[in-house]
């Protein structure tokens, strides 16, 4: 079954006069990870935005379990928020810096749940717990964790909603080498443990095509080929998207 | 942290020290004399009389003795007695600072309660008609000069409307007021003194927060707490403004010389007996001593707020650490 489909979305950015996402259809079943690849600037954050109606879009509906997200008044859609969650690419900006880490995951439960504080304690360490963080971390600013760290936070705020759909928005690619590995792994791991569903958008082929189940190859806000993963490695059919996967042999190599 | 006051207190002394030696030098550079008062418009006095109160006030010796002694005297925080009326200048301060702090305190919590959340709201509607119109009517406060704005409103609504005093700070009567209509007198008084000066300087306070909170509003700690489901009032009640509020501590801290400026040219305009009156009277009358009274005095205060700014800036914001 569906969960969420895309139709025809249309942003176009009224300063640069560029259609940033041009007509795009994405379907995505339940349990599914779904990769979005293309170069920087093509729309695909830009996509993930307008998904959660964090930017406003000129065209187009999201269907969520059959309900329209860009057509229902703002308020019925924060409650939505629960359920669609999302990571972003950049964990040294995307936390509030003058917010201890405990409060930023506990302020979700305020948000969505009615708890008493007791509860709200208890979960918030059961959510920091889930990302590989302890008690320890509750005290602590953003500023005093290292990349790595504050991603696992950036997850576990996305998890504490108990979120069906998230959206991971480049999630390793500000973070080391040896740091992106394990974020993949904690991912993958609970994708499986949650039975999630991923909207998982990078511009790496590398950690594309060893997550994801359907990939999209994106170029200046339209999508150029839609296919299984294994097939999108095997037998690219576009131009464009041989041309990236030669790029990213080159960068193997 | 007391370590770190402590150094920048003792780093305040050869600050001080300058700001006393150049103030110096400039105010003896002025033309005209202190003797010329009491001299120059009385023909009976002799070029000896003029000599013997020159002498009398040392003002026959060299510049940098001059400075000296003064500073001699200045080491035990004595600011010496003025040369109009022989009355110690510590004493004529004294009794004038209070209203010149009043004003200043009065004018800078309206201008915050104004100031802040115009740049506020200004910043949520970015660019729209209200953000643009705000943006005129501060602007008119700036450049509007206070002295013009004063007289006009002293005309209109002291002279012509009748409804507001137009100077000083107590009417004739005051002494056999309630202590109730003593409070509400002097208010009224200083209604527009007051409205003057925040009229001013909210420019400046509005400004800032509009662009801090601008900036602040673009961040993606922003887009992270509207994807949590927050309101967008808390969204920018509670993530922004304490990352935007975090600036204008200092700015506050580093208004303090303007407002000492500005209580000079206001406190004439409404004959207000504050510290500004008495310094522009001192300058007329030559009368270095309080000029260099005040003149320290106003250093000191606005040393002080600048360090008092860069310690509630470490007090309210957790990221910052002084050593």
């Amino acid at each position: 079954m569906e969960l969420l489909k895309v139709k025809n979305l249309k942003k176009i950015f009224p300063k640069h006069k560029v259609a940033a996402v041009d007509g795009v259809d994405i379907s995505i079943s339940k349990g599914e990870i779904y990769g979005l690849v293309g170069e920087s600037g093509c729309g695909k954050s830009t996509i993930a935005r307008a998904i959660l109606r964090l930017i406003e879009v000129q065209e187009g509906s999201v269907l969520y379990k059959e309900q329209d997200l860009l057509k229902m008044p703002y308020r019925k859609m924060r409650a939505f928020r629960k359920s669609l969650q999302m990571i972003f690419q950049d964990p040294h900006t995307s936390l509030d810096p003058r917010v201890k880490i405990g409060e930023i995951i506990e302020e979700v439960f305020i948000i969505h749940d009615n708890l008493s504080q007791q509860e709200r304690r208890n979960k918030t360490l059961e959510t920091l717990e889930m990302v590989g963080l302890g008690e320890a971390y509750l005290g602590r600013l953003p500023s005093e964790l290292s990349g790595g760290e504050r991603q696992r936070v950036g997850i576990a705020r996305a998890l504490a909603t108990d979120p069906e759909f998230i959206i991971c928005d480049e999630p390793v690619s500000s973070l080391d080498i040896s740091v992106q590995a394990q974020i993949l792994n904690l991912l993958m791991d609970l994708q499986k443990r949650k039975n999630l569903t991923y909207l998982f958008i990078s511009h790496d082929l590398g950690v594309v095509g060893s997550i994801c189940d359907r990939v999209s190859v994106m170029r200046k806000g339209r999508f150029v080929e839609t296919a299984p993963c294994e097939e999108i490695f095997a037998s690219p059919k576009h131009e464009y998207t041989k041309t990236l996967l030669n790029a990213s042999r080159l960068h193997f190599r | 942290m007391v370590k770190y006051i402590f150094r920048r207190l003792i780093s305040l002394i050869p600050l001080l020290f300058g700001i006393t030696i150049i103030t110096f030098m400039v105010i003896h550079l002025v033309p005209g004399k202190p003797t010329d008062m009491e001299t120059q418009f009385n023909p009976k006095v002799s070029l000896e009389a003029r000599d013997r109160i020159a002498r009398l006030y040392g003002l026959d010796k060299p510049l940098h003795v001059q400075y000296a002694d003064w500073l001699k005297r200045m080491a035990s925080f004595d600011f010496g007695v003025s040369f109009v009326d022989s009355r110690p200048v510590i004493e004529k301060i004294r009794e004038r600072i209070p209203v010149t702090l009043g004003i200043n305190l009065a004018s800078i919590i309206l201008i915050l309660l104004i100031g802040v959340p115009i740049g506020i709201s200004s910043a949520v509607r970015e660019n729209s008609f209200y953000d643009r119109s705000m943006t005129v009517f501060v602007f008119i406060g700036f450049a509007m000069p206070t002295i013009w704005l004063s007289l006009i409103l002293m005309d209109l609504i002291g002279v012509q409307w009748g409804i507001l005093p137009v100077s000083g700070i107590k009417s004739l009567e005051f002494e056999r007021f309630s202590f109730l209509e003593k409070i509400i007198d002097v208010s009224r008084h200083l209604v527009l003194p007051v409205f003057v000066s925040a009229f001013a300087g909210l420019a400046g306070i509005s400004r800032y927060m509009r662009s801090n909170m601008v900036q602040v509003l673009r961040q993606n700690y922003i887009r992270t707490a509207r994807a949590k489901g927050l309101s967008e009032k808390e969204v920018v009640y509670k993530h922004a403004l304490k990352n935007a509020l975090l600036p204008i501590v200092t700015i506050l801290g580093l208004s303090v010389p303007g407002l000492i400026g500005g209580s000079v040219i206001f406190e004439s305009i409404f004959s207000i007996p504050g510290m500004g009156r008495l310094f522009y009277e001192s300058v007329m009358a030559r009368d270095y001593p309080v000029i260099m009274g005040v003149l320290v005095i106003g250093a000191a205060l606005t040393l002080m707020g600048n360090l008092l700014a860069d310690i509630s800036y470490a007090a309210v914001d957790p990221r910052i650490k002084l050593e």
